[in-house]
């Protein structure tokens, strides 16, 4: 049924270096510390979870109308507003924006929406030369990788492993992994591209329908280096990235970096409202699937998402199995609620990658249920023919066993017996819970079998 | 009161001791316990696997069992957030309902129905605390992590009735051990590198028994320790409630 490496397959790869898995593991769980120190100093910070949660209930039952909205007052500043159906729509408004422009090379601010459009890679089969201005999205794409991580994207490179990227692509001295030393480097190499790139694509994080301005959030102000130097500034967002008024701010922007990193706020939160004298500036607002998540009653408020990237880091699965495992431009728990509405066979093994703790739900600043959705996709994927028929053969056969009492007391029987006399049929390596862990030892009677004897 | 006893099936098959302790802990709070013999398993492994619409036959056998009773135990959080989630009767719903409003992990039947405030019981050993997510994260039983809210703990008040025993600290109070049902063999892998790394964090504690309210989780860690050659057992709770 697939071509491509299942969430499974690529984390068993991923475990193959454990010392590489207990780093990577290690890495997020301390920012998910950092995560709990700076929300517990917020005594209302549940109330803001659920005060976020209820405004982008409010958006999501009326989001033609804000959009609508927001495009007239962004039109009315002289912003140009395009709509696009799809990732090939977006990708080809962004391509005759250049073009009419006449330009072949452009900066690009962290996207993940770009991401989700392949857009990269799109420019570059038209000729035109991308860099990612995010010094971790930079470094992912000297390495010819995705980001793994929304908000950390190089965040499963070791800092030896940059500093050899940078030796190679960038000219710094072999062997030298200090990271003031990386950084330095990089910020030089990208203020040339930002003093000669005409064209800047950043993201949106927040549009204000009340007022049409859009909001970029960035720690290393490489949003607003790259969109105040160029003459156009187009901006990619989806349609879910409305918030009605601009003082619902006040709620996201506390709740989307303490979720994210811990820090109070983003280092630079950029307000865009009007192009300056003689350049452009151009909003692309994108479907690409998020009309019909809209329309699946149990999936929609995955519309909800800030892209904190919080789940992931709270993720045990994720941790130990990093960003490339999920095999999609979003990861984590996040990403395989996400997926399987843009491609259900594709992305059928996601929402199984989950032991359904829960702990991504309990993080997510919208309240999204994340682990809910995991288990209601299960059910959709299976529905529509998704899975194996072996595990369907299996299923039928254990629910069979499990609703007949005289089956359930045999099989249990028989099992138990089998690993009293016969273990080699189970200890072994067809069964994968061998490979790391003792099956239980049988006891001598199950608990049925003992309550007959001792009790009536 | 009578109390209908549900024990999970794997509980019945591999821990009877964890079931036995159940039933003569509740016996000893003075509650009159059957075991309806004819129960088998709540539909989880079918559920959590995308098989949800196979789980009919466990649900119309589990209203058969245990519709009747005052109330219903089982010593598993995670069969009872099952059940309790998606229980369901498309003859008589309202039945399912009323069932699964009476049904109770066994640590909240003991602090919230029958309100125990001391135990007989003495365990002179070092334990660590696995919390188990679907009774944690699921029915509440004790605090999250991530949320800003005061802490508290259903099987931890429990454990601190016992005399001599001693709760050791972890460095992650409430991750997931990996098992995760079917998952910890699709995704053994990373199954199995969790289970790992929770058992980790009690053997650098310490720990001489890890004890929780879900037999799931603790048969996972054994197996790891098993693997490891180490002597920390595994206790389901109610065998320490129990205890002399």
């Amino acid at each position: 049924m697939e071509n491509h490496k299942d969430h499974a397959e690529l984390a068993e790869v991923f475990n193959k270096d454990e010392q590489r898995v207990d780093w990577h593991d290690e890495t997020l769980w301390w920012i998910r510390q950092k995560r709990d120190k700076s929300v517990n100093q917020i005594p209302e910070w549940e109330l803001l979870r659920d005060t976020a949660s209820q405004i982008k209930n409010n958006v999501l039952s009326n989001l033609s109308s804000y959009l609508r909205q927001f495009e007239t007052k962004a039109e009315a500043k002289g912003v140009i507003v395009h709509w696009a159906a799809d990732a090939a729509e977006h990708n080809q408004i962004v391509l005759e924006i250049l073009k009419s422009n006449g330009i072949n090379k452009m900066v690009k601010s962290k996207s993940m929406l770009t991401e989700e459009c392949h857009l990269n890679e799109f420019l570059e089969q038209q000729g035109v030369e991308v860099i990612d201005s995010d010094l971790g999205e930079r470094i992912v794409q000297l390495a010819k990788e995705p980001p793994s991580h929304i908000v950390l994207p190089c965040i499963h490179k070791k800092k030896e492993e940059i500093g050899e990227l940078f030796h190679k692509y960038l000219g710094t001295p072999a062997g030298n992994a200090d990271p003031q030393f990386l950084t330095e480097t990089a910020r030089q190499h990208l203020r040339e591209t930002f003093l000669t790139r005409r064209a800047a694509l950043t993201g949106v994080n927040f549009a204000i329908a009340e007022t049409g301005e859009f909001v970029v959030c960035t720690n290393e102000g490489n949003a607003d280096m790259g969109a105040h130097l160029a003459d156009v500034h187009i901006a990619s967002m989806g349609i879910e990235k409305i918030i009605p008024q601009r003082k619902h701010l006040g709620v996201f922007l506390r709740l989307l970096t303490r979720s994210a990193t811990g820090q109070p706020i983003t280092t630079y939160s950029s307000h865009f409202s009007k192009p300056r004298k003689d350049k452009e500036i151009h909003i692309i607002i994108v479907d690409n699937g998020r009309t019909v998540q809209l329309g699946r009653e149990d999936f929609r408020n995955s519309l909800k998402c800030i892209r904190c990237g919080a789940c992931m880091n709270t993720c045990p699965v994720y941790r130990r199995s990093g960003g490339h495992s999920y095999h999609n431009a979003i990861s984590g728990p996040i990403g395989s609620i996400l997926a399987p509405n843009l491609d259900m066979e594709k992305y059928a093994d996601l929402p199984f990658a989950s032991t359904l703790c829960g702990s991504c739900s309990n993080v997510c600043p919208v309240k999204i249920d994340i682990h809910q959705q995991l288990y209601k996709w299960r059910q959709v994927i299976v529905k529509n023919g998704y899975t194996t028929k072996a595990k369907t053969a299996a299923m039928q056969v254990m629910s069979w066993t499990l609703a007949s009492p005289t089956a359930y007391h045999t099989a249990g029987k028989a099992g138990r017996l089998t690993l009293k006399y016969a273990p080699f049929m189970v200890n072994n390596k067809l069964n994968p819970w061998y490979k790391h862990r003792d099956m239980p030892e049988p006891p001598k009677e199950s608990f049925g079998e003992w309550y007959n004897k001792n009790r009536k | 009161m009578t109390v209908g006893l549900f024990i999970p099936c794997y509980v019945d098959q591999f821990y009877p001791g964890a079931a036995i302790a159940c039933l003569q802990l509740l016996e000893k709070l003075g509650v009159t316990v059957v075991y309806p013999k004819n129960q088998t398993c709540c539909g989880q492994p079918m559920a959590n696997s995308g098989y949800q619409h196979l789980t009919g036959g466990c649900n119309d056998l589990f209203i058969k069992n245990f519709a009747e009773f005052d109330y219903v135990v089982a010593p598993s959080g995670s069969c009872v957030l099952h059940l309790k989630e998606h229980l369901h009767d498309e003859d008589n719903p309202q039945k399912a309902k009323e069932l699964s409003n009476k049904l109770y992990e066994f640590t909240s039947f003991l602090t919230d129905v029958l309100k125990v405030k001391d135990l007989p019981a003495r365990f002179p050993h070092k334990v660590g605390v696995h919390q188990s997510c679907h009774g944690q994260r699921g029915l509440h039983l004790s605090q999250m992590s991530e949320l800003v809210a005061p802490p508290f703990s259903k099987p931890g008040s429990l454990l601190n009735m016992v005399k001599d025993i001693e709760i050791v600290p972890l460095n992650r109070i409430d991750e997931c051990c990996g098992f995760g049902g079917t998952f910890c063999v699709a995704e053994e892998a990373v199954s199995s590198k969790m289970g790992i790394d929770r058992v980790a964090d009690h053997l650098e504690h310490g720990a001489e028994y890890i004890t929780g309210v879900d037999m799931s989780c603790l048969m996972h860690m054994e197996g790891i320790l098993h693997r490891q050659g180490s002597k920390v057992k595994v206790l389901h709770i109610a065998e320490i409630l129990n205890g002399e």
